[in-house]
């Protein structure tokens, strides 16, 4: 048995049909004692009150915002290479996903950063290649919307990812160089997971590991949806015929 | 190959085809940005970097759907693709006469309108430096652009909105080493990068532009 055979829409139908209850329960469960673990039960940084409880969104969007383009890269290759309707099934199924993450990271960084920076919005390097990130994901998108044949879809967004991939990651170093150009603000810019002190790290890792699983479950359920999508276009073209 | 790209310059320059369109459409836009944000020449000298870059985005913009349109149309392509030349090539000489039919005027009338942003001698030549290097990416680029929308009959606004964003390092880069350049720093880190982006869109842009075509021509 190998992991290919998942390849097949049935079956990963079947799989991801049994599967799917309990990534759901197990997102929830942990999104949900997290996020209380983090809000109610973990004191107030000494600096930044209990703003810093923005933190048990803010970082776990972003880390899934960003991983959801790797995953959509890989989704693609094995496209390109294998054929896997699943697979670009699957990539087209975690874009909405990853542009919500996006969104709802920025919005999250611009509510924390009013009161802590006091602006909402800063030409920092990380914001601006969140941004970035933004504009790739609505590329992507609409390239999918826009083309009519599923097939040619798949291959002409698969090949954007790859070279958007490529120019992303060009662009989060141009933005960093860029900024310094401008100026050295350090301050707004310290790591924010290097800093962080344990009281607050465990219950981030909790949430982080949630929104992972959320994300799980809810590539699963899209691609499932894109699966049936397909199969009730195949059966109405059918009855035309 | 070379065959090809007298084609389509002779295209080009002859059919009215868009050559002087982009030139125009870039001179117009850089001109309005003094009528929109003031005539003081102080301001204007410090934007000038970045408008003369943004104008040349969009200029290039303007003209790249029309790169692959019109051989699609006609069939010129499937010619192209069944003849002994590889599409990688098909794609290099095009993005080359695009960039000599847009990004090389360009680079030519900036001078000029450097002068009427109230740039200095000197400021401008770094402007020219980094046009120079940075208007082949742009051109490259867009060629892959207008390859992915090549079968699209509305691909216009797609196509900015999938290029745009593929800009970003160059414009980055490039306004970086022109405005470092005016303000008296030195350039040479900036200047390379943007010359590395453009040697290294050149490197891998035109497999991905020619597997993009095939898939659209399928």
């Amino acid at each position: 048995m190998s992991f290919w055979e998942y390849a097949n829409p049935v079956k990963f139908l079947k799989l991801s049909g049994t599967l799917l209850p309990y990534f759901s329960i197990l997102a929830a469960i942990t999104i949900i004692s997290g996020i209380a673990w983090g809000f109610l039960f973990t004191p107030d940084d000494y600096k930044q009150g209990a703003t810093v409880k923005i933190l048990y969104v803010h970082v776990p969007s972003a880390f899934v915002a960003i991983n959801a383009w790797f995953m959509m890269l890989v989704a693609s290759i094995i496209w390109l290479i294998r054929r896997h309707h699943v697979s670009a099934l699957a990539a087209k199924a975690a874009a909405p996903i990853g542009i919500a993450m996006t969104i709802i990271g920025l919005i999250t960084g611009a509510l924390w950063g009013q009161p802590m920076w006091g602006t909402w919005w800063e030409w920092d390097p990380k914001l601006t290649s969140f941004l970035i990130l933004f504009l790739f994901y609505l590329g992507y998108i609409v390239l999918w919307a826009a083309v009519e044949d599923p097939d040619t879809a798949a291959d002409l967004t698969s090949i954007l990812c790859i070279v958007g991939s490529v120019f992303a990651v060009l662009s989060r170093y141009a933005t960093v160089f860029w900024n310094q150009g401008l100026h050295q603000d350090a301050s707004l810019s310290i790591d924010k997971e290097e800093h962080v002190a344990d009281v607050f790290y465990y219950p981030l890792i909790v949430v982080m590991t949630g929104f992972v699983l959320l994300f799980i479950t809810l590539v699963l359920l899209n691609t499932r949806s894109e699966i049936m999508k397909r199969r009730a276009g195949a059966i109405i073209a059918r009855g035309k015929i | 190959m070379i065959a090809l790209i007298l084609r389509d310059l002779r295209i080009a320059i002859r059919a009215g085809g868009g050559f002087g369109l982009s030139l125009a459409f870039f001179f117009i836009i850089v001109i309005f940005f003094p009528f929109a944000i003031g005539s003081n020449l102080d301001l204007l000298s410090n934007v000038a970097p970045g408008v003369l870059w943004v104008g040349a985005l969009l200029a290039c913009l303007l003209s790249i759907e029309r790169i692959f349109a019109l051989d699609f149309e006609d069939g010129t392509l499937d010619l192209l693709v069944t003849s002994p030349l590889p599409l990688e090539g098909v794609v290099i000489s095009k993005a080359f006469v695009h960039w000599l039919t847009t990004g090389l005027p360009l680079v030519c009338l900036t001078p000029f309108l450097g002068v009427l942003l109230g740039l200095q001698n000197s400021s401008v030549i770094f402007l020219i430096i980094s046009l120079l290097f940075g208007t082949p990416a742009l051109s490259i680029i867009g060629t892959f652009g207008a390859a992915l929308t090549a079968g699209m009959k509305r691909g216009g606004l797609l196509l900015s909105i999938l290029v745009l964003p593929l800009y970003i390092p160059t414009l980055i880069f490039g306004a970086e080493a022109a405005r470092r350049g005016i303000e008296g720093f030195e350039t040479q880190t900036s200047i390379l990068l943007l010359l590395g982006v453009t040697l290294l869109s050149w490197a891998i842009l035109p497999f991905a532009a020619a597997s993009a075509l095939k898939i659209n021509l399928r």
